[in-house]
């Protein structure tokens, strides 16, 4: 009993944490602040994989989203934002018009959530990690091929691009 | 209301975010913010479903992938965004309208 209910409480300050942070990160003046909202974002969603019984998942989110994908977001931030001592505001276009769109899709999807019987039933909480490696090498194995093509691609390809060019460089 | 139905609001909350995150921002680190939170919107929808109404890993192993995918996709954006701005001293998306600065 007290233990469903600690988990309850655990799950919703989970929703909250992603949800909160989210909004953070799309309302926030500064764009430093976004990105370590971003953080707890990231962060909140790895949570909800536990509570979806994907420890894998949640895993590979905090090693590769947090510990990855936002270095390299904040080291972004530092290098394309003049720092000179004076803060710059993050400035924002349409934002009145955005929101029109924004609200009907997600009207659209609330209503198609909850007006649908789902036949949603919790599978049992099992260690995903085995499965999930013989799923890669059987299901997934053409994708999970090219996945690795792709990531030698993009790790040359990124380094090409972030160099300075050649006649920039001093001889 | 379950578990189940808070999960996918979650995930519903967060694509509309990331959409107007994309939609509004002007910096072009912030319009990638935007496209993160909506390919984790996409990943919890996947692993809900699989969890809760098919009962096996295939949903789990999309979104491995997805993981996979953002991480080349962040990596590439933000190498073109450190060349807009040493061409254009500059991150916003509106100022980069030149194919060759």
């Amino acid at each position: 009993m007290i233990i469903e209910l600690l988990t309850q409480i655990i799950f919703w300050a989970f929703v909250i944490l992603t949800v909160g942070s989210a909004i953070v990160v799309v309302f926030s003046k500064r764009i430093i602040y976004s990105a370590f909202a971003l953080l707890f974002t990231l962060f909140g969603v790895a949570g909800l994989y536990v509570f979806l019984a994907a420890d894998f998942l949640a895993a590979s989110q905090l090693l590769v989203y947090v510990g990855g994908i936002l270095t390299l977001i904040i080291f972004g931030v530092f290098l394309t934002t003049k720092l000179h001592g004076m803060s710059i505001p993050e400035q924002t276009h349409q934002r009145y018009l955005a929101i029109i769109p924004v609200a009907g899709i997600i009207a659209i999807l609330f209503y198609v959530f909850f007006s649908v019987d789902w036949f949603a039933h919790a599978s049992a909480a099992e260690p995903t990690t085995k499965d999930l490696g013989k799923l890669l090498l059987t299901t997934y194995l053409v994708p999970f091929e090219v996945a690795s093509v792709l990531l030698l691609a993009a790790l040359i390809g990124a380094m090409r691009l972030a160099r300075p060019r050649e006649e920039d460089q001093d001889d | 209301m379950t578990d189940f139905h808070v999960l996918i609001a979650v995930g519903a909350i967060l694509f509309a975010l990331g959409l107007l995150c994309v939609m509004t921002r002007r910096n072009a680190i912030s319009v990638l913010m935007g496209v993160e939170l909506i390919l984790n919107s996409a990943a919890l929808n996947f692993v809900t479903f699989s969890h809760y109404t098919a009962g096996n890993l295939l949903g789990q192993g999309m979104a491995i992938f997805i993981i996979i995918l953002a991480a080349a996709e962040a990596a590439v954006a933000l190498a073109i965004f450190m060349n807009i701005y040493r061409t254009i001293s500059t991150s916003e998306v509106d100022r980069a309208d030149q194919l060759h600065g």
